[in-house]
């Protein structure tokens, strides 16, 4: 008996572990096969589960190790004196103009914190501290609601900005606001508030969905740059964190420092703007509904001033918007929160003639004799283009074209030379795409090409299109960035400029004031040059208002006046409707390019007035006023050095507490 | 005659219910629990955010899991490959317009919830192996040509996986695939000369691995180089795990697990609070649960009469033990930080979906060891 089952056992080993490839033939063989699959599965399965068990004692192993072997040591480093990491708080680079004079800093403030581990029930603590401090019940909604996303022994900021009346207030009351402690800490601050609103742009609390998972985010209070410069070198801006190792007692005060690293704090950055001038710059602009304007240099691409009104305070940002205050901005139709200087795209209207010229010099299609009559309007087929003047300019040659703003003249030309070259100018000349300035608002502007009109439309471009784009209507836009730094290739001998405001990060030079020459005519440019001095200076130019009869600061230009919409023939038809008449946001846009001195062309300047009707009347007149100011500036006397020259005043890595 | 009465009994809705593995269930509710109380911990003893909404999910997809075993396995049977068709074609969606989150392009939207395909697919690569293998004689075991099919099955989407990059799940869907290889029968020298040009090939993987791999290896090796990263995970768990003892802090006592924040405590190092707060006793308790489910899970294995269910099974129990045993030995810092949870424990849907869809297959298994299935090939 005992010895037939050894047998079998045997036998079953043997096929199983010998033959067990082996296919036998007869009647039997397929149910062998599935019992020798079987069997190969029991046996390779038993394996692993063995290798399961295994793994799983290792695991218990592993853990006795850490739990009863080591369990003294790990309870010594948890319960007796528990090393307790702090991140310290980097301090944020500031930033100041050319001058040194300071647009964004730190002030040191109070700010009320709580640390949900220490109370029982945050939001009877916070509705207590209501009775001293103001606290709305919806931010004590956002506070609980940061709780969770939060380790509970991190502080969370209630309030900033304490006054000393609050913080004894709080600190007499102690007692009764259990988790609730008042803490020392940075709030940047915008000295010249509304005047660099749209280029320093503000700095505010991590949203929900800006968390990048960086440990620095966490600490209370901690802000980045959401807009503006703040923004665009928030990297560069925010500095490292240091790091503190403090000994903790079982009941968790601290013994003492073990290391600290302190915080590395941002890098400080110096502007090319001039901030006097831009208030001056700021403060013209305001005798406008709406308005932005760009001042740089035509040979560097420094930017002396980049001002877009109606502005706003950034400060009110910092510590959190009130939500009133938030949607009246949000609302209002002059956009205040928007930086029309780089974001505002404009159909360039007139002050684009002088691209056309240009592409018509080059091509040969016209000469500096060439003349044309003018009638009024234009035909082409069975359309009628209209010069802006009725009863038309006569004959003009190409200076008389620019400086009488005569639309027929170059009509005629962009029939002769086409879309493509008028594009290719254009491009050269830096419009229609982003020049690479320091702001993330910056916008491309458009100059519509065949191909685009193909692909957005699904239809070929129209002669007609060629016929309006010459006069920079249509489909064109422009931003007051680009239309600054067309006209500085224009007169500057035609040098690849680039618009830039960041001279200096730290001891950094992020500037360059070597650019290529650009392939085009010397003569031509000169030829430009004087339609653009008739504009101003000519007895019968279109800004002759504007012009600076002071010897040696006279300015040259090109009005501009752009539609906002198509005049209709209807329009038409009831004599020019005054535009006076219509309501603001459908009257035409105002704008002017210029630059000073005539002889040897320093500035450059592009005002926008949004609804300002005429180029001559409303634009021409800011342009006469930014350039004859920034001549008796002349910031570029003074050559561009770290913080104006004067040493940092940044304070080293200090110890401080995060 | 006995017999057709006998299967038109065991087709019966009420056969199966009272046949279903309830002792599994019971487990795994357990298991739930375990997840429920850690969860509940985590928040500073509160059911929100997470212990709610774990245990809604885990009943709403329970229901889902029992659904599943109650369909007969035939069913299962001819579906395995258009599943897995299904589950490579959401993979490479994935990869073409899936959504960057954590660093890694796993997470499809279908619109109500985003799901990882790649933790379907774990599931979908088992199930086609097992019908792939379900009517292979040992000969065709042998034969090279016969396992090329089944090893592109494996390979195809783990390298969509490894492209995301998701190295803990390419790792994962390898093992159980090369589990599924093994029961089925596969030559020794495959297994041997794989292992080895695994290892051989260790150097040029670490060319591939993406920075912040990279960094979780360093760490793991030297977890002090980076003190607000990984590396303080690691030693933050090991305090917490350690000062735990042998019979833990106590309920919402653990500390630790909240001090300096622990991130993703309610996820990747759940055990670790777990393990605070009830000790080392309490750690063997779960550790034992996880042992009495994946015992039964082999067990339902053994007894199944088709080499379909038998490999199913046996595959979907050594994927769920593979999260098991990752993530403990992840969170006890035996090996480096790859992010696999903790299932049925960790808060996370598409987690417990998956898992809980294994265990409705294997239950399906279990109701229906004795049918027939088809052997085609």
């Amino acid at each position: 008996m005992n010895f037939k089952n050894k047998l079998k056992n045997f036998k079953r080993k043997y096929r199983s572990s010998e033959n067990i490839y082996n296919a036998r033939k007869g009647p039997s063989a397929a149910s062998d096969r599935g019992t020798q699959r079987q069997d190969m599965f029991t046996r390779r399965a038993f394996i692993i589960a063995s290798a399961q068990g295994g793994i799983m004692s290792l695991l218990a192993l592993r853990m006795g190790w850490l739990q009863i072997a080591q369990s003294e040591k790990y309870t010594t480093l948890a319960e007796e004196n528990r090393i307790n990491m702090l991140m310290l708080a980097p301090q944020r680079g500031t930033i100041v103009d050319r001058y040194g004079i300071p647009l964004a800093v730190n002030v040191r403030d109070f700010r009320a914190v709580i640390i949900p581990d220490k109370t029982e029930d945050m939001r009877t603590a916070l509705k207590k501290l209501n009775d001293i401090l103001p606290v709305s019940d919806e931010k004590i909604d956002d506070i609980i609601k940061q709780s969770r996303r939060n380790s509970r022994f991190l502080p969370l900021e209630i309030a900033n900005n304490l006054s000393w009346e609050d913080i004894s207030a709080i600190e007499v009351n102690r007692p009764f606001l259990p988790g609730i402690f008042v803490e020392v800490g940075d709030t940047r601050n915008y000295p010249l508030q509304a005047s660099t609103a749209h280029l320093i742009g503000y700095v505010g609390r991590v949203s929900e969905k800006e968390i990048t998972g960086d440990p620095v985010e966490l600490l209370p209070g901690y802000k980045i740059g959401k807009t503006g410069l703040e923004r665009f070198y928030n990297d560069k801006l925010k500095g490292v964190p240091g790091q503190r190792e403090v000994e903790v007692n079982a009941v968790g005060r601290e013994v003492r420092d073990l290391t600290v690293v302190g915080a590395k704090p941002g890098e400080q950055m110096t502007l090319s703007i001039d901030v006097e001038y831009q208030r001056f710059v700021q403060n013209v602009l305001s005798k406008h509904k709406s308005a932005s304007a760009v001042v740089m240099d035509a040979h560097t691409g420094a930017v002396y001033a980049l001002a877009s009104h109606p502005a706003f305070d950034p400060n009110l940002f910092v510590n959190g918007i009130p939500h009133s205050i938030w949607s009246e901005l949000l609302n209002d139709p002059t956009f205040p929160l928007t930086n029309k200087a780089v974001s505002g795209q404009y159909p360039p209207g007139s002050t684009f003639k002088m691209i056309t010229a240009l592409a018509g010099l080059e091509t040969g299609d016209i000469k500096k004799s060439t003349r044309v009559n003018c009638p009024g309007h234009f035909n082409l087929g069975n359309a009628k283009f209209h010069c802006w003047k009725p009863e038309g300019h006569g004959s003009v040659d190409v200076t008389q074209a620019l400086a009488q703003s005569c639309d027929v003249f170059f009509y005629k030309l962009s029939t002769q030379i086409g879309i493509d070259k008028i594009v290719e100018v254009s491009k050269r000349f830096g419009l229609g795409e982003k020049l690479g300035f320091e702001l993330a608002e910056e916008q491309n502007g458009h100059i519509p090409t065949q191909a685009w009109k193909r692909g957005r439309f699904g239809e070929g471009w129209q002669a007609g299109e060629t016929v309006i784009s010459s006069i920079g209507q249509g489909y064109m836009l422009t931003t007051p960035l680009q239309l600054a730094t067309m006209t500085a290739r224009l007169v500057n001998g035609g040098y690849a400029v680039k618009p830039w405001m960041t001279g200096y990060i730290n001891n950094t030079k992020m500037f360059t004031q070597d650019y290529p020459k650009m392939k085009v005519s010397d003569n031509d440019l000169t030829l430009i040059k004087a339609g653009m001095d008739e504009v101003v200076n000519g007895p019968k130019g279109t800004a002759r208002g504007s012009a600076i009869n002071i010897g040696g600061m006279e300015m040259g230009g090109k009005t501009g006046t752009a539609q906002v919409k198509r005049i209709t023939k209807e329009e038409r038809a009831m004599a020019n409707r005054r535009q006076e008449d219509l309501p603001w946001r459908l009257r035409h846009h105002a704008l002017f390019v210029g630059y000073a001195p005539v002889e040897n062309p320093r500035y450059v300047c592009s005002v926008v007035v949004e609804h300002g009707i005429g180029g001559s009347s409303a634009a021409a007149p800011v342009a006469k006023e930014l350039l004859l100011e920034i001549q008796k500036r002349q910031p570029d006397k003074i050559p561009l050095l770290p913080n104006g020259g004067m040493a940092f005043t940044s304070p080293s890595p200090e110890k401080r507490k995060g | 005659m006995a017999k057709s009465i006998q299967l038109q009994e065991t087709n019966s809705a009420k056969y199966k219910l009272l046949h279903l593995s309830w002792g599994l269930i019971a487990l795994l509710f357990a298991v739930a629990m375990i997840g429920f109380l850690s969860l509940y911990s985590a928040a500073g003893g509160n059911v929100d955010p997470w212990a709610s909404r774990h245990m809604v999910r885990f009943f709403v997809l329970l229901s889902g899991c029992l659904i599943i075993a109650l369909i007969n396995i035939r069913f299962w049977y001819r579906l395995a490959y258009p599943i897995y068709v299904l589950g490579f074609l959401m993979l490479l969606a994935t990869e073409i317009m899936g959504q960057v989150g954590m660093g890694a392009q796993r997470w499809i939207n279908l619109g109500i919830i985003q799901i990882q395909p790649s933790e379907l697919m774990k599931i979908a690569v088992v199930m086609a192996l097992a019908k792939y293998f379900h009517s292979a004689s040992l000969e065709d075991m042998r034969k090279l040509s016969f396992l090329i099919p089944p090893a592109a099955m494996v390979f195809l989407p783990v390298f969509l996986v490894l492209a995301q990059p998701d190295l803990g799940t390419s790792i994962m869907i390898v093992c159980a695939g090369v589990a599924v290889f093994f029961i089925a029968g596969a030559p020794l020298w495959i297994f041997i000369t794989g292992g080895l040009a695994t290892l051989a090939s260790i150097p040029v993987a670490w060319l591939f691995l993406h920075d912040y791999q990279k960094k979780r290896v360093l760490t793991f090796l030297n977890p002090e180089s980076d003190p607000f990263g990984s590396g303080y995970h690691i030693t933050q768990s090991k305090i917490a795990i350690g000062s735990g003892g042998l019979e833990g802090k106590g309920f919402l006592r653990g500390t630790q697990s909240q001090l300096n924040f622990l991130p993703e405590k309610q996820t990747d190092f759940i055990f670790t609070l777990w393990l605070e707060e009830w000790g080392f006793l309490g750690g063997l308790i779960l550790l034992a649960l996880n042992a009495a489910i994946i015992l039964y899970g082999t067990w339902i294995a053994f007894n199944c009469r088709h080499s379909f269910g038998r490999f199913m099974a046996f595959g979907l129990m050594v994927n769920y033990s593979l999260y098991v045993f990752i993530n403990i030995a992840m969170v006890t810092g035996a090996i480096p930080v790859v992010g696999v949870p903790l299932p049925l424990i960790s808060y996370g849907g598409t987690a417990m979906m998956a898992a809980l869809i294994s265990f409705g297959l294997i239950m399906s298994c279990a109701l229906h060891k004795d049918s027939k299935l088809p052997r085609m090939i």
